[in-house]
């Protein structure tokens, strides 16, 4: 049985803490009037800042645009300030989203991984089957979290979804949208809940008799009637969860630019939440392995992780550039804002994290060798961590907060705050059943395992 | 010069490299093993040095990512300059989205082919080549070690070897 260490139940705490500190900044400070903000665009004009180029580049603002611009002449009048103070009031929940929606898909895409290996019958991975059971614990907490978000801001408590705005969708206003109201049907707070509620139960039904037959395998392992249970579940999961993971990010993500829409982004956080979920099982086994449990895992286990690390690194890198070379190469106005809006005002952690997502990943993992050397899986896990992390970021902040993003004490501060309930939540769960899964009929196999 | 081997035949891979490690531990020479598949961990049984294969793909895929630069730049940029999906910018580096699927086809073709042709090359196969196996049976079902029978005593190493599981064991004569 594994025990929880006072080491990580500290510096579970320790995040937690600084990230409360740091979101309490994050609201606190930062402009609370149009006066506010006048002073920090001043003090950034006399830096010599490019805003002149603004009104060029506003049609990445589209969906914004109606919102508040309203009209050609916005810059003249206080509406561009007023624009921007809701920048400003958008940043910390939009830093708590990324945050929340990072750490969410981490225990979600592990599931999937976990489904895979019982659909699949996989049989060199059940002695890693307790350490993924641990991450998913996570979706309960980070599902109810992600729902409370949702929650707020589909009902407009914050300004996070344009399409939340009722004044957007009705004919009569001065900022309606043609568009999102012929959206309304689908992006509507009700409907949107409901979803969000479907997604959620069913995800997490899945996880608790997955979890509950895998335990039960080991108290009565003979005829394999848990096994087969969960062979069966899994692939009804793999189904279910194809389609709503879908949905989940055209709800989730996409419905920020509710103007744009790309026929893979399903499939592009899918890549995402896969290669995270399985950089963050190699995470915990090897700190397990390093306190002294898992003796069983050997480094052909590791290496088969640093395998799917490198492969999905390489698989996300695929659907990035399709979804971008396209949309470059046919140039329509109504898709390529997207695109521009990250280019002109998001350079760095846009083509940052190709750099840290394919470039890094791909050279330091492309050696078998290395691929069982744990402190370079370690690296580069987090730099993969951190790459998708930032892919979250781009994902959401261009349409919530626009060119008013920052990395400061808010995204670092949400960050800190759910890195330290995941911690938490995952050894907390391992520390509740005993690491090695003894009864699956294949758990031999996976401790001959060798590459 | 003539040398004695002995041929011992195996019908069962796990039988193979229980009696390989065993030959091993008498210290008899082992000259070559045939099977008819690969054998995983036989190589590191014999002690044969790890493959260098996947260095030389790298730099190949390397050499084919070159090529693809050097061909494109040439061909679209500047020997008869492209507009390239109504962006006339005549520039390599703004046209990049559209050459990354040749830079990789090439860079993958490269790495590939070359690397099949090295491996040919450096195990000495070319067409019309005789094969070296030295019965037909290790095509089929059979795995052979061919054990140096030069300073050993016969009868022993007979005993010893239909003691590992052979099912055959015979004496050759090998020109060198």
């Amino acid at each position: 049985m594994y025990k929880l260490s006072k080491n990580i139940k500290s510096v579970a705490l320790i995040f937690v803490v600084l990230g409360i500190i740091g979101l309490v900044i994050g609201f606190t400070t930062g402009p609370h009037s149009i006066e506010d903000v006048k002073a920090i665009e001043a003090a950034h004009d006399s830096h010599g800042g490019g805003h002149e180029v603004e009104a060029t580049q506003d049609v990445g603002h589209d969906a914004h645009g109606q919102e508040s611009h309203g009209g050609h002449d916005a810059h003249g009048s206080n509406e561009h300030y007023e624009h921007i103070l809701h920048q400003y009031h958008n940043k910390p929940w939009a830093a708590i989203y990324v945050a929340a929606f990072f750490f969410f898909m981490i225990a979600l895409g592990t599931l999937a991984f976990y489904a895979i290996q019982h659909a699949a019958q996989a049989g060199w991975s059940p002695l890693l089957f307790r350490v993924m059971e641990g991450i998913t614990a996570y979706l309960l907490p980070g599902g109810i979290i992600m729902f409370v978000l949702l929650a707020l801001s589909a009902t407009h408590f914050n300004h996070l979804f344009v399409w939340a705005d009722h004044d957007v969708v009705d004919p009569t206003s001065s900022t309606y949208d043609a568009i999102i109201a012929g959206k309304h049907s689908w992006l509507n707070a009700g409907w949107f809940l409901v979803r969000a509620a479907i997604f959620l139960i069913g995800w997490n039904l899945y996880r608790h008799f997955s979890r509950k037959y895998s335990l039960k395998q080991d108290e009565e392992p003979a005829g394999n009637v848990w096994y087969k249970k969960n062979f069966k579940i899994s692939a009804i999961f793999l189904v279910f969860f194809i389609y709503t993971e879908s949905m989940m990010s055209w709800d989730w993500i996409m419905s920020f630019d509710p103007h744009w829409f790309s026929t893979l982004f399903g499939w592009y956080v899918f890549a995402s939440m896969f290669v995270s979920g399985i950089t963050v099982i190699a995470l915990v086994t090897i700190v397990l392995k390093s306190q002294g449990y898992l003796e069983q895992v050997n480094n052909s286990h590791i290496h088969d992780l640093a395998k799917f690390m490198f492969g999905i690194s390489i698989f996300w890198t695929y659907l990035w550039f399709s979804q971008f070379m396209l949309i470059w190469y046919s140039n329509i106005p109504e898709e390529v804002t997207y695109f521009i809006t990250r280019i002109n005002d998001f350079k760095l952690p846009f083509f940052g994290m190709v750099a840290m997502n394919f470039l890094f990943p791909v050279l330091v993992l492309i050696n078998t060798d290395f691929k069982r050397i744990n402190w370079l899986i370690v690296i580069a896990g987090i730099v993969i961590l951190l790459g998708h992390y930032l892919d979250v970021f781009n994902m959401v902040m261009p349409a919530t907060v626009g060119k008013s993003w920052f990395i400061g004490s808010a995204e670092i501060g949400a960050l800190f705050l759910f890195l330290g309930i995941f911690i938490y939540v995952v050894f907390n769960a391992l520390t509740k059943s005993p690491l090695e899964a003894k009864g699956n009929p294949l758990v031999g196999e996976s401790k001959h395992f060798h590459y | 010069m003539a040398s004695k081997v002995v041929h011992a035949y195996y019908l069962d891979d796990e039988v193979l490299m229980d009696a390989v490690k065993a030959l091993q531990i008498k210290h008899y020479h082992i000259e070559e093993v045939y099977t008819p598949f690969p054998v995983h961990g036989l190589d590191k049984l014999m002690g044969l040095a790890h493959t260098r294969l996947a260095v030389c793909s790298f730099l190949y895929g390397l050499v084919g990512l070159t090529v693809a630069v050097t061909m494109m730049n040439f061909i679209m940029i500047n020997d008869w300059p492209q507009d390239i999906g109504g962006k006339p910018s005549f520039s390599f580096l703004e046209n990049l989205p559209s050459f990354v699927p040749i830079m990789f086809e090439l860079t993958v073709f490269f790495a590939a082919h070359l690397m099949v042709i090295t491996f040919y090359m450096r195990s000495k196969l070319w067409p019309f080549k005789k094969a070296e196996n030295p019965d037909e049976r290790t095509t089929d079902d059979h795995f052979l070690i061919e054990v140096d029978a030069n300073d050993t005593d016969l009868d022993l190493l007979t005993a010893f070897l239909s003691d590992t599981g052979a099912v055959e064991i015979n004496l050759k004569d090998k020109a060198h």
